[in-house]
């Protein structure tokens, strides 16, 4: 319904823009995977669609469609927001790449932006963020803290960007306790607030005393606090889910990367990237350190500082993969190619990743 | 807590939500109107349910407000497809956006809040004793409030007369009306029936389940409640069994993932629907009796003659 009244709205806006003025502002379209109240994953793109409209004021004009499903869906919605007039559309998950491209084929005046995916072409350029750099430091938190030395993690789809989160979030707790445990739950949703309580609760009952996500809702932390544990935020600041449970959270900050890119096409300078952002370019951001002992605080605060820099790297060798075969030796440092399509568990992960 | 305790109650609150609103579903199928509008009326009783626990600090004021939200969407619907003889299938999808779309409007200055929780009650040393104290004896007054239903809808379509008359309305609605019955009434009732359950259904939602507003936040438990129905051949104690059984096998299958079972997570994630649809068939297998129970008007409008 929502995204019906947005439509027609902007149709409206469409008609009476065309009418009235002579320069036309550039269009620029936004598709969402799940609500922007989710205060995750799509909040923190409506974010950065609302620092566009700010930063450009009436050279811009945006457009977006919430809770598109993955699937058919997909390729009408984006063709809506094509045939509206946008001039530049931001696909903001990782399911929605074919349908990108199939549509981008179909408008190649219009310039796309798909998140997470690796698919590009002329007028389709892709971007994401190093979020695994956030679960490396993470993963020290959990490893100082826990008491139980388990923690449990949610996650939604076995995609490289879930998987390198895990295996991301491990070593950083290995390199605390090299006996540390992680019990993986997949709910097979990015968004659903109830199954991933029901998941928060059954890690709880099975010992884990910290609880993270690679889903996009509140529910878990809420849950973690009921329950005595700790939590770790996703996709933005949830501390006003759980002022006493939040220990910090991986914020996703996509402001300046958005506002770049509808500047480029602005002044012309627009070409199909590949952008892949992390601590150093401030597209990933840690929630303040609370809940925890000054000594972890500042530890943490380490770690994030050192990847900022580029001294320390999550993946940095030696790495072990489940099967106990050496992925990387000391002294090496994981490629970005193999980190991008990330398929396989590191050593000391019980799960077996899902095909 | 051990885990065998903490995965019964997962599986209590996981169930109870499809329950509510299956067994409301039923009845109003039992009277012939087939309502897709369960996920809206759901989750517009999730809104209003947390609104109004939040407002007055009271969760018993939330449920209230929950059930009030589900009649009046279920009044809506009985007005357009009863008075006004509208496609009960388009009708039902048309509330189920609305509902969804009307409850992301009212709930937005409520994102974010912390919500009030409907406590669970404690019975003197029954609550207290070991295992099956906290599981059976120690749960939110909905967890009861939902068998019961489940038993009093059940004894009313076996026992009474008012059951037996929306199965006729159900069954055949021209015999009904010839026989005297004010078909639009019966089904303006079973109607209303159906939105308190599915309104209070979504107040389980954001009051216990997980006591808190967000959009979209039933992810399609209504469509699973529906499903449930038909499944269960509106039968009331089948709709419990599939109910239970779905929300068993949904939890099972996270616990086995926790404890690292060697079974692809995406098996795991379809299993509740596959064991779910499966079981219901096989006990559903008498196909006269199934007959018996269809609602052989369901969905068709009824306009008695002047």
């Amino acid at each position: 319904m929502h995204k019906f009244i947005v439509l027609a709205a902007a149709l409206a806006l469409t008609l009476v823009t065309t009418g009235a003025f002579g320069a036309d502002p550039l269009k620029v379209g936004f598709i969402y995977v799940g609500p922007i109240g989710d205060h995750g994953w799509s909040y923190q793109h409506d974010q950065g669609r609302l620092a566009v409209d700010k930063a450009l004021g009436k050279q811009v004009k945006t457009l977006y469609i919430e809770k598109v499903t993955e699937g058919p869906d997909t390729e009408r919605a984006i063709t809506r927001l094509a045939r509206q007039g946008a001039s530049l559309i931001f696909t903001t998950s990782f399911g929605f790449m074919d349908p990108t491209i199939k549509v981008a084929k179909r408008f190649p005046k219009v310039m796309f932006e798909h998140a997470t995916g690796y698919k590009r072409a002329k007028n389709v350029a892709t971007y994401s963020s190093r979020f695994y750099e956030g679960r490396y430091v993470i993963g020290q938190i959990a490893a100082k803290l826990s008491k139980s030395g388990v923690a449990g993690y949610i996650a939604s789809f076995p995609i490289p960007e879930v998987v390198r989160g895990i295996n991301a979030f491990m070593l950083g707790a290995q390199s605390i306790n090299p006996d540390f445990k992680v019990k993986t739950v997949w709910v097979s949703s990015w968004f659903d607030p109830g199954k991933e309580a029901d998941a928060a609760k059954v890690l709880i009952g099975q010992g884990a005393d910290i609880i993270t996500q690679h889903t996009d809702s509140t529910a878990p932390m809420q849950i973690a606090g009921e329950k005595g544990a700790k939590a770790f935020g996703q996709a933005s600041d949830m501390i006003k889910f759980g002022p006493k449970t939040q220990l910090t959270a991986i914020i996703d900050d996509w402001r300046p990367y958005y506002v770049q890119r509808t500047k480029a096409v602005l002044d012309g300078s627009w070409k199909s990237t590949d952008t892949w952002g992390g601590m150093d370019t401030g597209m990933v951001g840690m929630a303040p350190y609370t809940n925890m002992p000054a000594d972890v605080a500042a530890m943490a605060q380490a770690t994030e500082d050192k990847i900022r820099s580029g001294k320390m790297h999550a993946f940095d060798g030696p790495i072990y993969k489940q099967d106990g075969s050496l992925a990387v030796p000391k002294g090496k440092r994981l490629d970005d190619g193999t980190l991008l399509g990330m398929n396989w568990y590191v050593k000391g992960i019980d799960d077996k990743l899902p095909k | 807590m051990n885990a065998l305790e903490a995965v019964l109650l997962t599986i209590i609150t996981a169930s109870t939500p499809l329950l509510l609103a299956a067994v409301g579903e039923l009845v109003t199928e039992r009277s012939g109107v087939l309502n897709l509008g369960v996920e809206g009326m759901m989750i517009m009783g999730a809104v209003t349910g947390f609104a109004a626990a939040y407002t007055t600090g009271s969760a018993v004021a939330g449920v209230a407000a929950a059930v009030a939200t589900g009649v009046a969407m279920a009044l809506l619907f009985a007005f357009l497809t009863q008075t006004l003889a509208a496609n009960q299938m388009a009708t039902g999808l048309a509330l189920t956006l609305f509902g969804i779309g009307l409850s992301g409007l009212i709930g937005q200055p409520f994102t974010g809040l912390p919500g009030v929780k409907l406590g669970a009650v404690h019975i003197p040393w029954l609550s207290d004793l070991p295992l099956i104290g906290p599981v059976l004896f120690g749960r939110d007054l909905l967890v009861y409030g939902s068998v019961a239903l489940t038993a009093f809808v059940a004894w009313v379509f076996a026992r009474t007369r008012p059951g037996l008359v929306i199965r006729a309305v159900g069954s055949n609605h021209h015999s009904a009306h010839a026989l005297g019955y004010d078909v639009a009434a019966v089904r303006y009732g079973c109607i209303a029936f159906g939105g308190a359950c599915a309104g209070l259904a979504g107040g389980y939602l954001s009051l216990v389940y997980t006591p808190q507003w967000i959009e979209n936040m039933s992810a399609g438990r209504g469509w699973i409640a529906l499903a449930l129905v038909v499944f269960a051949t509106w039968t009331p104690s089948r709709v419990a069994v599939g109910a239970y059984l779905f929300g068993a096998v949904w939890i099972m299958g996270l616990y086995a993932q926790g404890v690292g079972v060697n079974i692809p997570s995406q098996f795991l994630a379809s299993l509740p629907y596959l064991v779910t649809i499966a079981a219901l068939l096989a006990i559903s297998g008498n196909r006269i009796l199934t007959k018996v129970n269809t609602p052989a008007c369901i969905g068709q409008t009824f306009v008695p003659d002047r």
